[in-house]
């Protein structure tokens, strides 16, 4: 979009000409708004969609009606349809359920991944070699549906939270990632620490982790996204429509489309219930929601975790 | 426990990964046998979680009835294989779908990433390069039920789309719920979903391209087009191939969730991939023991998959997924 205009340099970084792809010449007119038409139309149609749940959620009865089903933009927004959904019913106690699961997951695994990674940072460590091929072993085949039922049945953890976070603990990737970041430490400062006399949990907890708070950020932020959206196994373990995460919420009313009947939602004595599509939508909104809200940390760190996952054994 | 005490064992533990890590000095057992405490909990639970099932693939070979259990569910030796082998129509049905769509996948979802990183890296702007970025990374953060769920709202029968249709005078297209269109819906959820996603690793590949090169075919009087064609896609070759190798490895596992959640509408023959038979036939129909033949299969198909595709890697001279 922008076209080169002396007056006001494009920042660069400083190895790169003027154009992010260096040194080539800059393309033919046609050739560059047939380009940016493209990535606009990309946008578009990642945002578009956000943009009609979110203003069909705001919209009141009025205007939903005489649309047909979905509006572009809410022209009186009232919460109706959240207040309906968050007043103790079904979905805010599937909220709580979510919120509950990815929390306590999601520290479980730290914790768990933190402890398995610095474990394996130091090679030719005591079980260091069996302990990583076992790692490497589980990223290259699952168990299998129904084995892993079979095992979560043998526990007893059909009905129980716990089926949703113990399985999914340990993410070899992951740990991989974190792994590589703690053998980048330079070994002169455990090394000193360690003539210091402090003990392995001190140099783990004192200095290995202030130096990789950020990546231990990310690697967090994915275990909570797995954990939010995790669907199958809610579906295969939690039979009790009490106990169901956000995510069956989800798939029950707004994808196979079951009615909220007046138990589900809470109104005020006599008021009508909002449209269902706004209901619909407005449940759509509320699992989106966290995502969006970790996303900015999340996108900031992101490229370098993805990049340091290429295993080297 | 080791035996790590002479130098020379030390020295073989050491040589090949883990050349110019030395430890220190003092005696190494003391030390390392600390460190292996750390990976105890993880440990639980990969045997746990992970090692522990593969066992349960026992049932199998096995008439496995679940209030009996396995250790007494009579054996049926290779029946529940023959499934497999002398064609259930459904399973042949689950199988061909499941290769249909790999193969859609590999020619129409493999390439997007590549092009959208194309005219992602040719912008001239960083900071609209970065926005732009942001956005399309987000959907790879959505579940597919809120994916699916998305869809269905923008082209349902009373979506969005059709919404707009009406509204002039267009009819009505039905595009959820029609078994022909089936396939090509999941194609372009899958598309919309995890394209900006995949762009990550082609544009750190693109970054690394020598500025040099570029100015040296401009100087040769290579057009923009020729600059593309002889600079930026060779510099992704190795990618392309390394990627495209992975892929191969997960040829037999295909869009779980995503056709589990849509199956109701458009019927099982046009639906039914391997994953969802295992699923449908497993736990639903309780069909126990053909289940885990179809699983057991795969599972072992799917690692010789990865394996072989491996070696294909170290054959064209990339990395691959690991290097022994």
């Amino acid at each position: 979009m922008t076209t080169l205009n002396p007056a006001h340099p494009v920042r660069r970084r400083p190895h790169r000409s003027y154009s992010a792809i260096p040194g080539e010449t800059p393309g033919s007119p046609p050739w560059r708004v047939l380009k940016s038409l493209i990535l606009l139309v990309c946008v578009v149609l990642v945002l578009l969609p956000f943009l009609a749940i979110i203003s069909t959620s705001l919209a009141d009865t009025v205007q939903v009606t005489k649309a047909g089903g979905y509006v572009m933009w809410p022209d009186h927004p009232s919460f109706d349809a959240y207040k309906a959904l968050l007043n103790g019913g079904l979905v805010s106690r599937a909220m709580l359920i979510s919120v509950g699961i990815t929390v306590v997951g999601t520290a479980l695994s730290l914790f768990c991944s933190i402890m398995l990674a610095y474990g394996l940072s130091r090679p030719g460590s005591y079980g260091h070699r069996p302990v990583l091929m076992l790692l490497l072993m589980s990223m290259l085949f699952a168990p299998g549906v129904i084995p892993s039922y079979l095992m979560i049945k043998q526990l007893h953890l059909i009905n129980s939270y716990w089926s949703l976070i113990l399985p999914g603990l340990i993410n070899g990737f992951n740990v991989i990632v974190l792994r590589s970041f703690f053998m980048g430490i330079p070994k002169e400062l455990i090394d000193s620490a360690r003539i210091d006399g402090a003990s392995e949990w001190k140099i783990l907890t004192r200095i290995v982790l202030p130096l990789s708070k950020a990546s231990v950020a990310v690697i967090g932020l994915f275990y909570a996204v797995t954990y939010w959206n995790a669907f199958f196994n809610a579906l295969l373990y939690i039979n009790d429509a009490a106990k169901w995460p956000m995510q069956m919420v989800l798939r029950t009313y707004v994808i196979n489309n079951a009615q909220l009947s007046g138990g589900q939602v809470d109104v005020a004595a006599g008021a009508p219930l909002p449209p269902s599509q706004s209901l619909q939508a407005a449940i759509l909104v509320l699992s989106i929601v966290p995502i969006v809200v970790i996303y900015p940390f999340l996108q900031r760190h992101m490229n370098k975790g993805v990049m340091v996952g290429a295993v080297k054994g | 426990m080791t035996t790590l005490d002479q130098p020379a064992a030390s020295a073989a533990a050491e040589k090949g990964r883990s050349a110019g890590r030395g430890g220190s000095r003092r005696p190494r057992r003391r030390r390392d046998t600390a460190l292996f405490w750390f990976v105890i909990p993880g440990l639980v639970v990969l045997l746990l979680f992970h090692y522990i099932p593969l066992l349960g693939n026992v049932i199998a070979f096995q008439d496995y009835q679940p209030y009996i259990g396995i250790l007494h569910s009579p054996w049926s030796g290779l029946k529940n294989f023959d499934v497999l082998f002398n064609g259930d129509e459904q399973f042949v049905h689950a199988l061909v779908n499941t290769l249909e769509l790999t193969l859609i996948q590999v020619v129409f979802v493999f390439p997007a990433p590549i092009l959208l990183a194309l005219a992602l890296n040719s912008l001239v702007s960083e900071r609209v390069k970065k926005w732009i970025q942001n956005v399309l990374y987000l959907p790879h953060f959505l579940s597919w039920v809120v994916v699916v769920a998305l869809f269905q709202q923008m082209l349902g029968n009373t979506g969005v789309l059709n919404l707009f249709l009406q509204a002039h005078d267009m009819g009505t297209w039905n595009i959820i719920g029609s078994p022909e269109l089936f396939k090509s819906l999941l194609t372009s959820q899958v598309i919309w979903r995890d394209t900006g996603w995949g762009t990550i690793l082609f544009l750190a590949a693109l970054s690394r391209v020598d500025s040099d090169l570029y100015e040296a075919a401009a100087m040769d009087g290579a057009s923009r087009l020729r600059q593309t064609w002889h600079v930026t896609l060779p510099a992704l070759r190795g990618l392309v191939v390394l990627l495209l190798i992975l892929r191969l490895g997960d040829a037999l596992s295909v869009g779980f969730e995503q056709i589990l959640l849509q199956q109701d509408g458009v019927g099982l023959d046009n639906s039914e991939v391997l994953d969802t038979y295992i699923y449908n036939h497993g736990l639903v129909a309780g069909d126990w023991g053909v289940s885990a033949a179809v699983g057991l299969v795969k599972g072992l198909v799917g690692v010789a998959l990865v394996l072989g595709a491996n070696k294909f890697a170290h054959f064209f001279g990339e990395e691959g997924v690991y290097r022994k």
